[in-house]
């Protein structure tokens, strides 16, 4: 090959232009739309207490907290290729060290759920010999180790954890506000208990910890992580630290199970260790793979199919055929929808690469064509 | 002495039946490459299936029959999911054997409920008195029969025909293909094998002194895992030492958990985890595991 031609690897660079990495999203035609968008939303997600009783806001509650815990691991699994089973003993970390600092410690409440989250992340961190190097699955097997050890001592370490019965969590107050039932709160008519004022804190915890993975996934170190996940030796060999970035990227996952276990205290009052078992592990696994893998919309819709789904069957159970009464002998709706989301795991691998997320990005790629289409296309009598 | 010797034979033979799940484990992986987390519920299912026939056919045909039940089930899987799913990484594969095991583990503990299903084994609690210590005749047989079953694997992954594709495979996927061994079948017959092991370690799980098979079954498979990936995961001799090292190190903390107050109770359970952990900050590829040398 003379030095004259051209190849393809010098032609490319050509084109400075357009930014080198350009992730799959839903891209909406114009930013009025897009802000709109995400206007509608918001303004939907603040009407949601004025209009829903206890029971779906408890239930979107749970699917926040999830949502966060979901992002965090869709960081780690997703976005860097690497499984961890042991998502729930950081969830556990962090609600219970806001419960121990807040009321043995005495720590005011919101100091206490930032040092809890960085209790996840110091725990995360104390496994990163272990995190760092180890690959893909063969982690996932390393973190089971977490949820045994983590459950022995929830069970064991009652002083701190309350043992089987666990502990009583102590409101969250913010600027003297404080998110429980009393003081008495009523807005527009609304009275104003722990739910609703949990609600707006659980939307902004959410928005922050989207917004931040979302930078960390659309900057330099998500594409680190990518070429991680996608070839290990390329990814070094281009000067990506990969140890110290599997390492990172799972005290980062840790914080962010951190945060999730806070939020699902204060919704609960209650921490136990049977909670934050194996199955907590499992269910945050299914989350990401349901919803999409690697990106900070799958997480989402991901852990609102997975947390929604029980709680709609247990409501809805005397109303839909195969489904019993808990302790009737039938299918109980907690297995029920343990079977639908194992079933959706398999079928999102089967048949839905990319998930939910996926799924609507592809359709929102066929809307834009179409509507590309129409735009550009005279009309059928011209063309004649 | 005696305390500590008739706690180490109890804690060899309850190794050995954690051998034989780590050694369906292994299999599984160097035929495919996938970790498999359904491991739990195949044997599940192969416990299963014992405890309903035998009160109808009689135990050996119920052991029969639950051995060809998980073998059938792990072939399931391979044939109808796994082959199916056309994914970039190993790593989904894993994640879709765990929908897998959500499936069938919720509706097997579901059928199980809060049952406690015997066996109906002919060895019953009967116990063997050797010099100053005492053993349960079912450890011996456990112990005996995990032996037989590891050695009989091992010489038939050197000698055997199939033996020698399915080594081939883990070496090398193309070009086994190449010299015509049919991936297809090894890894179906990798996941058969794994069942039909599983199963029989059910069995052996499930016999006196434990009670018998009950929702928490699945929870005592689960500490195959730490033995496959101590040893190794793609070595059948760190399948074997993983094994022994798993269930010796959890018969002794739990002999002597009086002892051993301090570490709360149940240590027991989470001891083979922290072997682990240990074991993989010294060499994170387990005991016997092959390092992967990358050439770029």
């Amino acid at each position: 090959m003379s030095d004259s031609t051209p190849t393809a690897a010098t032609s490319t660079p050509a084109t400075p232009t357009r930014p080198a990495y350009r992730p799959a999203v839903l891209r909406l035609p114009a930013r009025p739309i897009r802000a709109a968008l995400w206007l509608t939303v918001l303004a939907a997600a603040v009407a949601v207490p004025f209009y829903l009783e206890g029971f779906w806001l408890q239930a979107g509650l749970f699917a926040m907290s999830a949502a966060i815990g979901a992002i965090g691991i869709n960081l780690l699994t997703g976005a860097t290729g690497q499984l961890s089973l042991g998502h729930a003993f950081f969830l556990a970390a962090g609600a219970y060290s806001y419960v121990y600092l807040s009321s043995d410690l005495g720590l005011p409440a919101p100091l206490a759920a930032v040092a809890a989250v960085a209790v996840a992340g110091v725990c995360g961190g104390l496994f990163s010999p272990i995190a760092g190097r180890l690959k893909g699955a063969y982690l996932g097997i390393a973190t089971l180790a977490l949820i045994f050890v983590g459950q022995h001592v929830l069970f064991n370490a009652e002083p701190v954890t309350g043992g089987f019965n666990g502990r009583p969590v102590p409101p969250m107050e913010l600027f003297g506000f404080v998110f429980a039932d009393t003081p008495e709160l009523v807005v527009l008519n609304v009275p104003f208990g722990s739910l609703e004022r949990l609600w707006f804190l659980g939307i902004a915890l959410l928005a922050g910890a989207a917004a931040f993975a979302r930078g960390v996934l659309r900057g330099r170190p998500g594409l680190a992580m990518n070429t991680i996940r996608d070839h290990e030796i390329a990814a070094g060999v281009m000067g990506v630290p990969v140890a110290r970035y599997r390492a990172g990227v799972f005290v980062l996952s840790s914080m962010y199970g951190g945060l999730a276990g806070v939020l699902v205290a204060l919704v609960f009052q209650q921490v136990v260790p049977d909670y934050f078992g194996m199955l907590l592990s499992l269910d945050y696994l299914a989350m990401i793979v349901i919803g999409g893998l690697g990106s900070v919309a799958g997480a989402v819709a991901g852990a609102a199919f997975v947390s929604l789904l029980p709680q709609l069957l247990t409501r809805y159970s005397d109303a839909l055929p195969l489904v019993a009464e808990p302790g009737s002998g039938g299918v109980s709706p907690a297995e029920a929808a343990r079977i639908l989301y194992g079933a959706a795991v398999v079928a999102v691998v089967l048949f839905l690469p990319g998930g939910l997320a996926g799924l609507a990005t592809r359709l929102g790629r066929v809307r834009l064509k179409e509507l590309k289409w129409a735009k550009s296309a005279p009309a059928p009598a011209s063309r004649r | 002495m005696a305390v500590f010797l008739e706690l180490l034979v109890n804690g060899i033979s309850v190794g050995a039946v954690y051998a034989l799940i780590a050694l369906g484990f292994v299999v599984i992986f160097k035929a495919t490459e996938v970790v498999n987390f359904t491991h739990a519920s195949l044997l599940l299912a192969g416990g299963y299936v014992i405890a309903r026939l035998h009160p109808l056919v009689g135990f050996w045909a119920a052991l029969a029959a639950g051995i060809a039940a998980a073998a059938l089930v792990g072939a399931l899987v391979e044939f109808l999911i796994l082959r199916r799913a056309h994914v970039g990484s190993r790593g989904v594969l894993a994640i879709v054997t765990i929908g897998v095991d959500i499936l069938l583990t919720t509706e097997l503990t579901r059928r199980i409920g809060t049952e406690v299903l015997a066996l109906g084994d002919p060895w019953g609690d009967r116990v063997l008195r050797l010099g100053p210590i005492t053993v349960a005749e079912t450890r011996v047989v456990a112990l005996a029969v995990a032996a037989a079953l590891i050695v009989a694997f091992l010489l038939a992954f050197k000698f055997t025909g199939w033996g020698v594709a399915m080594r081939a495979t883990a070496e090398d996927a193309e070009t086994a293909a190449l010299m015509g061994v049919r991936l297809g079948r090894v890894s179906l017959s990798a996941w058969a094998v794994a069942g039909a092991l599983a199963a029989v370690a059910a069995m052996f799980l499930c016999v006196f002194p434990t009670p018998g098979l009950d929702r928490g079954t699945a929870a005592a498979a689960m500490k195959a895992f730490p033995a496959a990936i101590l040893g190794g995961l793609d070595s059948t001799t760190g399948a074997l030492a993983g094994g022994l090292i798993v269930g010796v190190t959890e018969t002794l903390m739990s002999g002597y958990q009086s002892e051993l107050a301090f570490l709360g109770r149940g240590i027991g359970d989470a001891a083979p985890f922290l072997v682990m952990i240990v074991i993989l900050l010294l060499r994170p590829s387990g005991l016997f595991g092959t390092k992967e040398p990358a050439r770029v």
